[in-house]
């Protein structure tokens, strides 16, 4: 049910629906998609980036917003806390209470780890609660994790550290059935045959769903799971600083309760940041896709200890954020909507592109339609493009829609909009975090050992954009291997004395940089406090 | 100029734009949330939201980041319930009915008041699925429940004390570990990296130069 101010538009996308759905567009060349990112995707815009002028990656460019971030100051000096009486004394200290802390958590105590997870909200206020369109494995016999691995190499730029996507694409099957076995569901035939699609740039159909609520699914496992084998999970608290030992390595980390401030002590003989992605940072103004915590702590947390990151300039806009109604401004529409059958429609109903292009040349091309080539709708706050759902029923029969995406349909109908009746509005949203700490295949970081990273927080799986469906998939593999190998390495580590010299030291390059600044971080939460939306 | 309406948050009066969700009503007015607060996106549950219109007898029940404001709204919000959660064993435990008799026999108190249905966020059919684990249909209980965001707002209403969320949790990794047909071709391919089939395949791509692999992508057969 839309307003008037639509209705002349949505004639003209209603009246080429038949020839559009039997329309097949030509996908681009890879000469068109340089041409068309360089001119429109957000990350090649010069200005909402600026250079790091302290930390193990001075010199590189950022986005503005993660460049204050990292700069800025710590919550704490290091006399505010007693390191001599830890609260927490583990084995695997994990931050983050995600599906990457979840699955190394399980891992961990698999192990025989003592493990514990801290998270600043609760287990499973996560991405990974969000992700709907589902999680990719090369497990079809048409398939193999060579053809994954090209795939998700290409559709990256050629940018991603080989080994690390080798892996990716390698463990993918195990991890499929390690979700399966742990009791994920997954969407198979009567014989078991795994129902998969297309996401943008995969050249096989491989990807894995339960319906819309595929990361929903995994993310409830992963928790029942957790707390049937009784690993402590400390939520609405945070890790405001990593504490490192007398030799430079992961000791622990200062921990905040969320709702009274208590500042406490974790030690660990190993740490794993698993804190997740950065939409809350709203880089460029943009809107997200992302839970309320995505606010990039990880990244803060181990660059003031001097880990490295790579790939912090790029970050991935999901081509189809809901821009209507404002209420859901930014929420995702999966991309399994596309894998489905439903095309992306200008206003005069013509098809501009071929809906399965990788997610940030979609971004670029939608944003195109919606600047220079003016052929976007006007939603009153903004311009879109349509996303014509019932394409899906013509194609897929009906009831399609209410079996394979009862997500998207229940929050659509939620504000009077029936998608399998009427097309939707989309404009690309903030969604992932490319870039992250730089790893190892172990899911060490490069430079502080004891320090492992897995999940969003990581930099290099997937390049300088990902694929539909590898990011569920990262957090299983490099979150299991990261609980394993955390768990071994605990074995063998000796701590030696508690530090928070570093806060100091980095104070003084600060200060040596000339940087004045008031901002602290982790940023934590985003404030959102008497503003009319967001 | 946006239409203002008034809402109570706890009681209290504020005044509002009447596009806002709850959530961001209550951030508008001035609130920092900590706790109600999660995916903001209709799938963690964290926001669970109980209202009444004023005026109004009947109590309902939202998400507060799915539901728009409305005129005389007195909000309160549910950002944590006591739901039980029993441990068990998944590899241990049999899909069979005596599990839950065992784990959480509240279900049998089941008065089939249908307060848990009426309060979904959802609108799931939660007595429906109840009364399959009732009857030990695990595969019918996940699939009526599986929309479920485990806000526990059915659990506040349940005069029986049952924590449904919890119990289709149980069924759903019932049903996905033990009922649900097996898929062999994961299996098998399981097994095939294992053994190393696609080691050569790897590798060879490992080493090849970039030209050479933008040359294979850009030219690679694309399934219809």
């Amino acid at each position: 049910m839309y307003a008037k101010e639509f209705e002349a538009s949505l004639k003209a996308v209603e009246a080429a629906r038949a020839e559009n759905i039997a329309y097949e567009p030509r996908r681009m060349t890879a000469q068109e998609k340089e041409d068309l990112l360089a001119a429109y995707h957000p990350d090649y815009k010069k200005n909402e980036f600026t250079t790091l002028r302290i930390g193990p990656n001075k010199g590189e460019q950022v986005p503005h917003e993660l460049a204050e971030m990292l700069e800025a100051h710590s919550r704490i000096s290091a006399s505010d806390v007693d390191l001599s009486a830890p609260k927490y004394d583990v084995d695997v200290l994990i931050i983050g209470g995600g599906g990457a802390g979840s699955s190394a958590a399980i891992e961990a105590h698999e192990a025989g780890a003592n493990v514990m997870i801290v998270t600043k909200l609760r287990i499973g206020d996560a991405n990974t609660m969000m992700a709907e369109g589902g999680i990719q494995a090369a497990d079809k016999p048409n398939d193999s994790p060579a053809i994954h691995f090209l795939d998700a190499f290409g559709g990256g730029h050629f940018a991603a550290k080989r080994e690390l996507l080798s892996k990716l694409v390698c463990d993918a099957p195990e991890a499929i059935q390690w979700l399966n076995e742990l009791g994920v569901e997954f969407d198979k035939t009567a014989d078991g045959t795994m129902v998969t699609t297309h996401g943008g740039g995969t050249s096989r159909k491989r990807m894995h769903a339960a319906k819309d609520y595929s990361g929903a699914e995994i993310m409830r496992t992963l928790r029942d799971e957790v707390l049937n084998r009784g690993i402590p999970v400390i939520d609405f608290t945070s890790a405001i600083e990593l504490i490192l030992d007398e030799n430079g390595k992961a000791a622990g980390a200062v921990l905040m309760n969320m709702e009274t401030k208590e500042l406490m002590i974790a030690k660990a003989k190993t740490v794993i940041i698993a804190t997740g992605g950065a939409g809350r940072m709203h880089y460029q103004g943009f809107p997200t896709s992302n839970h309320y915590g995505a606010t990039a702590d990880g990244l803060v947390l181990g660059y003031r200890v001097g880990a490295k990151l790579l790939y912090a300039d790029t970050l991935q806009y999901h081509p189809t954020g809901a821009a209507y109604p404002q209420q859901i401004f930014g929420a995702l529409v999966t991309e399994k909507v596309r894998s489905l059958g439903a095309k992306l429609v200008n206003r005069d109903g013509k098809v501009f592109m071929h809906p399965l292009e990788t997610r940030d040349v979609s971004a670029a091309s939608i944003i195109r339609e919606c600047s220079d080539r003016d052929e976007g709708v006007d939603t009153g706050t903004g311009k879109a493009v349509w996303l014509d759902t019932p394409m899906i029923e013509a194609i897929g029969g009906e009831g399609t829609i209410e079996k394979r995406i009862p997500a998207m349909m229940r929050m659509f109908a939620s504000y009077g909009i029936d998608i399998r009746k009427e097309p939707i509005l989309v404009y690309p949203t903030l969604h992932y975090q490319n870039g992250g700490l730089d790893i190892n295949v172990d899911g060490q970081t490069t430079n502080v050992e004891n320090l492992y990273v897995a999940g969003e927080a990581v930099g290099g799986i997937h390049g300088r954009n990902r694929l539909m469906g590898n990011s569920l998939l990262d957090i299983i593999v490099f979150g299991r291997s990261a609980g394993k190998n955390a768990a071994a390495k605990a074995k063998e580590v000796t701590i030696g004395a508690l530090t928070l010299d570093h806060i100091a030291k980095f104070d003084a390059e600060r200060a040596a940089a000339g940087i004045e600044t008031d901002a602290v971080s982790p940023k934590l939460l985003p404030n959102y406090t008497n503003q009319p939306s967001i | 100029m946006e239409k203002m309406v008034n809402i109570y948050l706890f009681g209290k009066q504020y005044q509002v734009p009447d596009n806002l969700t709850i959530m961001c009503a209550m951030e508008y007015a001035g609130y920092q949330l900590v706790r109600g607060c999660g995916c903001r996106n209709g799938f963690c549950g964290a926001c669970a939201t109980i209202y009444r219109i004023k005026g109004e007898r009947e109590l309902k029940t939202c998400l507060a980041c799915q539901t728009k404001v409305e005129e005389g709204m007195y909000v309160a919000t549910l950002p944590f319930f006591p739901l039980v959660k029993q441990v068990y064993d998944i590899e241990s435990v049999k899909p069979t009915e005596q599990i839950m008799m065992q784990l959480y026999p509240e279900i049998y108190a089941c008065v089939g008041c249908n307060a848990c249905t009426k309060a979904c966020t959802q609108s799931l059919d939660v007595m429906q699925y109840i009364a399959y684990a009732q009857r030990g249909e695990y595969d019918k209980c996940a699939e009526e429940s599986f929309d479920c965001v485990m806000c526990g707002v059915c659990s506040s209403r349940c005069p029986a004390g049952i924590s449904h969320p919890q119990v289709a949790m149980l069924a759903r990794r019932l049903n996905g570990k033990y009922l649900a047909p097996k898929t062999e071709h994961l299996e098998n391919r399981v097994k095939e990296i294992k053994d190393g089939t696609f080691n050569d395949l790897i590798e060879a791509l490992m080493g090849k130069p970039v030209e050479e692999l933008k040359e294979l992508y850009n030219n690679r057969e694309i399934e219809k």
